[in-house]
This record gives C-alpha cells, sequence and structure tokens, in this order.
C-alpha cells in the first residue's frame, strides 16, 4: 500500500511540474488532451468486466466499457482537430 | 512482469504527452503519443486481464468508438468546450462505475480498499452531473446566468455533510445500498456546485472537473490495485489543477470568485433606470472610418465564431493592408469560450499567426489607435471590468479600447455579453454601433472599402 501512495505522491509533482509553463494558446488543447488521458480508466473498465462473474456486474461493467472508450476516442480525436489548425502558422 | 514494465512505457507516454501539448511545436506529436500510450495499454489489459466476456468486451468498444468518432470528428469547433465536458462527464462515470462494480465482486473488502471506493464514486458522481450541467449551460439549453437557488448555498453544504456521513458510514460498514446512496448524493452535489458558476467562468469549472475526473480515476487505481490508472489519473489531476490555476489567473480573478461569487455579488447590476443613447451607423460610415485610418485594432469574440465570420474578417483585413492600413487581432485570454479558442478558431480561418496579439502587446499602444473594430466580444472590452469594483467581472482584463481613438461595435443587438453584464463602452460618445450578424456586416463592410 505505501508503494502506490509513493507512486501516487511522485505523480502529482510529475503533473505539476509538466504544465507548470503553457501559453494560453494550448489551455483548451491542453485540457482536452489531459481529458482524454484519464480515459485510461477503460483499462479498469476492461479488467473488471474481465472478471465479472454477476448479471449485474456485467452489465455495468460493460457500460463502464462503453462510456471510457467514448472517453478516449473522443477526447484524442477532438484534441488533433484542434491541434491541426496550428499547422503551419508558426512563425 | 512484463504487463507492468508495458504499463510503465504506457504512463511514461502520457507524460511525454502532457509535455509535448504545452508547447506549440510538440503539441500535436504529444497528443498522438498519448493515444499510442492508450492503444498499448488498453490492448494489454485486454490480452492479460481478461477472463471472460471478451466478445462483449469488444462489442462495447466498438459501440463506443462508433459514438465517439462521428462525435469528436463533426462538432463545430465553437462547441469544442461543451464537447469536452461531455467526453469529461462520461469519463466521471466510468470511473464510479468501475469502483462500483468492483465493489460488488470483492467479499471481504479491508478498510482502505472502502475508503478508495469510496472516493471514486463520490468524485467521479460529483464530475459526471457536474460535467453535465456545464453541457446544458454552453449549448444553452439551459440559462448561462449563475442560478443561486434559495437557501443554494445552504443547500450545498447539507449535500456535501450528507455525502461525508454516507462516506464514513461505507467505509466503516461496506453496504452496497449505502454506496448507491452516495452516488445520488455526489450526483446531486455536482449540479449544486456548478449551477451557481455563470457565463465566461463555465470553461474554468469544466477544468476543474477534468482534475476530478482525473483524480476519480486514481483513487480507481487503488481499488484494483493498478498502478497505470493511479500514475495516469494523478497527472491528470495534478496538471489539471493547474491549468485550472491558469486559466483563472489569465481572467484575473481567484478561483474561489469564480466559483463561489454568485453568493456574494448578487447586487451591483441594473445600472439605475437613466436613458442612455447609443450612436448607431451604417456601413458606409463605419468602411470611411476603417478605409482612411493608418492603423486598426481588431478584436474578435465569440459572436464571430457563431456567425463563422473568421473568413470574412480576414478578408476585410487583408483589403485594409492592401490600403496601407496597419492591423493586428487583439486576442484576449479568454476570447471565445475558453481559453485559447479564438486562436484555434482564427486559425482554422488562415489568419497569420503574428497578426494575433495580446493584451500586453495592444494595450500600451491603445492610445495611438485610429479604430478598434469589436466583431461579437463584449465583456473582453468593458471598461467596467477596469473601473467598476461592483461589476462581477471585475478585475479582469480587457482591452482598453475605450482609450483609442475611434471604436466601432459590432453586434447583433443590445443584449449584454455572456457574463449578463451591461457594457458601458456602448454609451461612450466615441463608439459607433453596427447592428447585424458578424459574417453580413463585415461582407457588406468588405464591399463599401473596395468602394471607396
Amino acid at each position: 500500500m505505501i508503494d502506490l501512495l509513493t507512486i501516487f505522491v511522485l505523480a502529482v509533482f510529475v503533473g505539476f511540474e509538466v504544465v507548470s509553463k503553457v501559453s494560453t494558446i494550448l489551455h483548451t488543447p491542453l485540457m482536452s488532451g489531459a481529458n482524454a488521458i484519464h480515459g485510461v480508466i477503460l483499462v479498469g473498465a476492461i479488467l473488471i468486466t474481465g472478471h465479472a462473474t454477476s448479471g449485474l456486474e456485467l452489465v455495468l461493467g460493460l457500460l463502464a466499457v462503453f462510456l471510457a472508450t467514448v472517453n478516449v476516442v473522443g477526447g484524442f480525436v477532438v484534441t488533433d482537430r484542434m491541434l491541426e489548425m496550428f499547422k503551419g502558422h508558426k512563425r | 512482469m512484463t504487463v507492468q514494465l508495458i504499463y510503465l512505457v504506457a504512463a511514461l507516454c502520457f507524460i511525454l504527452a502532457l509535455k509535448g501539448l504545452s508547447t506549440p511545436r510538440y503539441a500535436r506529436a504529444g497528443n498522438l503519443l498519448g493515444a499510442a500510450g492508450m492503444a498499448v495499454a488498453v490492448v494489454t489489459a485486454f490480452v492479460h486481464g481478461v477472463e471472460h466476456n471478451g466478445l462483449l468486451i469488444v462489442v462495447a468498444i466498438v459501440l463506443g468508438v462508433a459514438v465517439g468518432i462521428p462525435a469528436a470528428r463533426s462538432v463545430k469547433m465553437t462547441a469544442i468546450p461543451q464537447m469536452v465536458a461531455l467526453f469529461n462527464g462520461v469519463g466521471g462515470a466510468a470511473a464510479a462505475l468501475v469502483a462500483f462494480t468492483e465493489f460488488l465482486g470483492v467479499t471481504e473488502p479491508d478498510v482502505l480498499f472502502r475508503i478508495a471506493t469510496v472516493l471514486t464514486v463520490l468524485i467521479g458522481s460529483v464530475s459526471f452531473s457536474g460535467s453535465v450541467v456545464t453541457f446544458l449551460k454552453l449549448q444553452e439549453l439551459m440559462t448561462s446566468r449563475p442560478v443561486v437557488l434559495p437557501f443554494g448555498q445552504i443547500l450545498s453544504i447539507g449535500v456535501a455533510a450528507v455525502s461525508v456521513v454516507l462516506a464514513v458510514a461505507v467505509s466503516v460498514v461496506p453496504s452496497g445500498f449505502l454506496l448507491v446512496l452516495l452516488a445520488l448524493a455526489g450526483l446531486a452535489f455536482g449540479v449544486l456546485f456548478v449551477l451557481p458558476v455563470g457565463g465566461a467562468d463555465v470553461p474554468i469549472a469544466i477544468s476543474l472537473l477534468n482534475a476530478f475526473t482525473g483524480l476519480a480515476v486514481a483513487a480507481s487505481g487503488y481499488v484494483l490495485a493498478n498502478t497505470l490508472l493511479i500514475v495516469a489519473g494523478t497527472l491528470v489531476g495534478a496538471s489539471g489543477t493547474i491549468l485550472t490555476r491558469l486559466m483563472a489567473q489569465a481572467m484575473g480573478r481567484p478561483l474561489a470568485n469564480i466559483l463561489f461569487g454568485a453568493f456574494t455579488a448578487v447586487a451591483a447590476t441594473a445600472a439605475s433606470g437613466e436613458q442612455r443613447t447609443v450612436r448607431a451607423g451604417t456601413v458606409e460610415d463605419v468602411a470611411i472610418l476603417l478605409g482612411y485610418a493608418h492603423n486598426v485594432v481588431v478584436v474578435p469574440g465569440y459572436g464571430l465564431a457563431v456567425a463563422q465570420a473568421q473568413h470574412a474578417a480576414r478578408e476585410l483585413v487583408a483589403q485594409l493592408e492592401g490600403r496601407g492600413v496597419s492591423v493586428s487581432y487583439g486576442i484576449h485570454p479568454v476570447a471565445g469560450r475558453m481559453p485559447g479558442h479564438m486562436n484555434v478558431l482564427l486559425a482554422e480561418a488562415d489568419v497569420p499567426y503574428d497578426q494575433l496579439k495580446e493584451l500586453d502587446d495592444i494595450n500600451p499602444g491603445i492610445t495611438s489607435v485610429d479604430v478598434a473594430l469589436v466583431v461579437g466580444a463584449n465583456d473582453v472590452v468593458n471598461p467596467g471590468a477596469r473601473d467598476e469594483p461592483s461589476s462581477p467581472i471585475y478585475g479582469m482584463p480587457i482591452f482598453d479600447v475605450d482609450r483609442a481613438k475611434s471604436v466601432v461595435f459590432m453586434k447583433r443587438s443590445m443584449r449584454p455579453g455572456f457574463a449578463g453584464v451591461d457594457n458601458t463602452l456602448l454609451y461612450n460618445p466615441k463608439t459607433t454601433l453596427l447592428f447585424g450578424d458578424a459574417k453580413d456586416s463585415l461582407t457588406k463592410l468588405l464591399a463599401a472599402v473596395k468602394q471607396l
């Protein structure tokens, strides 16, 4: 358990560090990209559904898989669409 | 062991993705790297972690892709913020469902497991319902003004207290029924939390809820003892919190004021019933003003984007430059509906990057600007934000266009802006109003300037 806590604390600092200097131009794409990354809950949804034994667990698990998939693919695609528009406009 | 190593690689991809997204040059590559890491993690989880129901899982994923990709591809650039809110909401719901389902399957949950479950379900529910309300506000399916319910503050505190009690209860006595009640309390709190947030502040709430979902995912990582979920969720939680603060700073206001401001600053509007006059001009008047100016600043706002007038604006600017007028765009950090949103919209219309100027580039030289052309913007040029401490948007940095030699204000009507605040600039004697749809007016202006 302390291992997990260590990982958590270190990840907090990494998270603070990576976005500490970001221009306002990129606020929206960055938020959207981070949004896609928390779609990693899909991994959790797949794991629980893969071990589901009762019907209720299966239904809830599948619903979670579906919602998480929407979060992941929608998040990455919409971020890419935004960033595509900046292409070729750099100084 | 191999599985853990692959998860580590995926986690590194996510860190580099966030890093890349913070710099214009590597933003797109960063996003693609994040997607690649995600694909690797998902395939690994599927291959190594699924004992049964494999086919059903694939069907659910295919359905999710079938919904997510068309939605993300077809959404208009103006509607991006509410789309992000929806994706965030479903992520929060998924986290809550994962923790709930795992809780059902475990026979003798220990205390730490129960606490992690409680946190995931609670935060995930808040994030889901809060995101739905932000979506409704931005989509204008409900009022975008702050909504303060009677006894709203007491109600929020009450629901929060009930949530805490339920959370402690489930941590002590593992009960599926209490956990459902906790989820319901979380849903109610999410709604109450976002209702008082108004207008231009909604994107800040989205960013905060985004960080919440990250934390819910991190907590679910404890529930499943999965390091990847902990790392990725925490990354988003931490970076989302920083991003929320940066956004609040860009608006020049403390976060607490944005979230709870509606409870305290209810008064302040309605500047007496006196009759004030505005001056409306014709397209020809404005064309002459622009055509013979030396330098012009265009301040675009959400109205420009809604009217899809980016291209018309660019053509008018090109025509003016052809006449030797020096033109730049003043881009407010929160122009559009989200910080950075206007840059995306103008990039879509091929406006050169170096014509886009920020507050600090424009304001010092504003007194020598001949014409400030305000297109579909309102709150970002409202002098009240600078001069009237009673204004709800007081403290937000603005373009000081009222100090330019003249102002042309293109508006659809006399309706106030997204924040619902009256704008004294409209009654300034230097201001000429040009009523009409932004695209329509700009096209007419272009024709009139050509005639000069």
